[in-house]
């Protein structure tokens, strides 16, 4: 049997907490925040690196975005992993669900393929959840999102993952290949062995393709594949609150403010 | 861009929602789809249709209609029992392109995410997720889909021209529902169901379902922050006291002290309580998206400058953990009173 093989979507984003909001031009202003991988794509990695724990075999990275992923991405090398694909070309930028999935679905398959494709519930920045199920289906393979757990059967080629669900779980069986996602903050990301560290920011251990690498289609990718289009950006408009301060003592107060409730209810 | 496999030209003139049950009950969201799909296809003389999918969900046609649908095409099968991408996936892709519907609504829900997710890309057309407002544009019949984003206090408007159908999932708890109308009239159409066992290569083995919780609609959410250091025991008393539950920021979710489920706002549960009672909490933008529903905001925080001020009608500075027994106490002494 061929070594199983895990890729991860890892996606970079701005830490959430230091963007602000410009609200003259009605744009984010990102250029105070630093960038980090994607929280939920941490909870990911574990997975992935306990399924190489466990069963053996390789997981590698698959991301796509500009130049500058890259070392943050290898800090995913010094969790564990073996390899990072960067997919990265000017055209694939401004894309929306429909690109993206395709241009991970395109990165994916000219790597060999994997037995499991491992993604984050959602992107701190986009925050659409879209992504797994959409790479699933471009690569024509089952998926088992909002997993906090996950097992395989090698010998009938099974994965068994635990799935999160509100007030509950279900377990589920799919057959491999198969894209899963996982729930987040369903596990407590490994910290970077020290060990690795000089090896994960050695030259070869990244692959960067760009589009024509990629064989693909021009009107798939980035702006041009992607059909939705924002018209639009702008301040949530804020619902005005009377804003008042009750004073006085602890039970003047509490009890004023017992009265407010019950009035309301 | 790769076309859609059924365009504009072909469209049919129907905003189509994506009817989810579990255990033959209707999901909330569904419904509360239909309250803003009626105003939407009134507005353009639209026919407003729903997709119940499942296994002996007949019943709920019924329910739908009341709610304001004018047609309710159903797929009923024994291999539809259980929700499995594998069977729900082919089912939905057959029906909507049967249909072909301009618009198709499916509720933010993990099965929804999954379904709407895969079938946005077998129609190679565009998806707009969690959102939490439309509207259609009149001249164009476009729909118009508010989707918030990064915790910043922006939205976008996304909309898309050429590709149908014009999917977006939509956020469980942003539109009220509609009261039902018992006598509401409209048409059931079966649909036929073409599956066989071997389709479906997911398979449930486990299902372990415990209380639900639903904080989307409860009348008081008594919200916990960092500042309640973790003991959420008093706010339960109070939430107890006025017939509402609990709620929690992201830090006190993060840190185990309470069920992820229970986390408001952006990334939690949008609610429309009577009161919004919140304890020790700084008012982060993406906590606000979940209250600003709410009738009436109070808060309680021992900082003076805590932005959680700007965004309540009335306000204590002081500190959670000598306020709150303060004012479960008086609750309770009114009540005696009352009782006397």
């Amino acid at each position: 049997m061929p070594e199983l093989r895990t890729v991860v979507c890892v996606k970079i984003v701005p830490k959430s907490e230091e963007i602000r909001v410009d609200y003259s031009t009605k744009l984010l202003d990102r250029s105070n925040a630093h960038s980090e991988i994607n929280p939920p794509d941490m909870n990911a990695l574990e997975i992935a690196l306990g399924v190489k724990d466990r069963y053996g075999g390789r997981v590698d990275i698959v991301s796509m975005g500009p130049p500058y992923f890259e070392p943050l991405l290898r800090i995913g090398l010094a969790m564990g992993c073996d390899h990072i694909y960067l997919l990265s070309d000017r055209a694939f930028g401004g894309a929306d669900t429909l690109a993206t999935t395709y241009t991970l679905a395109q990165g994916i398959q000219k790597m060999g393929g994997a037995d499991l494709i491992i993604c984050g519930e959602e992107s701190a920045d986009g925050a659409t959840g879209q992504v797994p199920a959409g790479l699933a289906e471009w690569l024509d393979v089952s998926q088992l999102t909002l997993l906090t757990e996950i097992n395989l059967d090698l010998t009938r080629r099974m994965g068994i993952g635990r799935r999160s669900l509100k007030g509950g779980y279900e377990i589920l069986e799919s057959p491999l290949p198969c894209v899963v996602s996982v729930k987040t903050a369903s596990n407590e990301p490994r910290f970077m062995d020290f060990s690795r560290k000089l090896w994960a920011y050695e030259k070869d251990r990244v692959t960067v393709w760009n589009a024509v690498d990629l064989k693909a289609d021009p009107q798939c990718i980035g702006l041009a594949g992607s059909p939705t289009t924002v018209s639009e950006l702008a301040k949530v408009p804020v619902r005005e609150r009377k804003r008042q301060k009750l004073a006085g003592s602890l039970d003047e107060v509490s009890g004023e403010l017992v009265t407010i409730i019950q009035k309301a209810l | 861009m790769p076309q859609s496999l059924y365009g504009v030209k072909e469209e049919s003139k129907a905003i189509w929602v994506y009817l989810e049950q579990d255990d033959g009950v209707l999901e909330n969201v569904s419904l509360e789809m239909f309250a803003k799909g009626r105003e939407m296809a009134d507005q353009l003389k639209w026919k407003l249709v729903g997709l119940l999918v499942g296994q002996g969900v007949a019943p709920l046609a019924k329910t739908a209609i009341s709610h304001g649908a004018d047609e309710i095409r159903i797929a009923d099968h024994p291999l539809l029992a259980q929700f499995t991408i594998d069977a729900y996936g082919k089912m939905v892709f057959e029906a909507v392109m049967d249909g072909k519907p301009s618009v198709f609504l499916i509720g933010a829900t993990p099965n929804g995410r999954d379904l709407a997710g895969r079938l946005a890309v077998r129609f190679r057309t565009g998806l707009n997720a969690d959102c939490t407002n439309l509207h259609m544009d009149k001249k164009g019949g476009l729909l118009v889909s508010e989707v918030s984003g990064f915790g910043g206090g922006v939205v976008a408007m996304i909309e898309m021209h050429a590709h149908r159908p014009q999917m977006a999932t939509v956020r469980p708890g942003v539109f009220a529902l509609n009261e039902p109308d018992g006598n509401r009239k409209g048409e059931i159409i079966t649909l036929p169901v073409a599956l066989q066992p071997e389709m479906i290569k997911t398979r449930i083995l486990e299902c372990v379902k415990s209380g639900v919780v639903d904080l989307t609609r409860v009348p008081v959410l008594v919200v916990g922050g960092r500042g309640v250091n973790g003991d959420f025991a008093t706010l339960r008393n109070l939430a107890g006291l006025l017939g509402g539950d609990v709620g929690a920021t992201r830090p006190p979710v993060d840190e185990g002290h309470i069920e992820r489920e229970r986390q408001i706002g952006q990334t939690g549960v949008i609610c429309s309580p009577k009161v919004a009672i919140c304890c020790g909490l700084s008012g982060a933008f993406h906590l606000l998206v979940g209250i600003e529903k709410a009738d009436v905001v109070v808060s309680v925080n021992s900082d003076p400058e805590a932005p959680i001020f700007e965004f309540s009608d009335y306000y204590i500075v002081g500190d959670v953990n000598q306020y709150l027994p303060a004012i479960i106490a008086a609750l309770q002494t009114r009540r005696e009173v009352s009782h006397a």
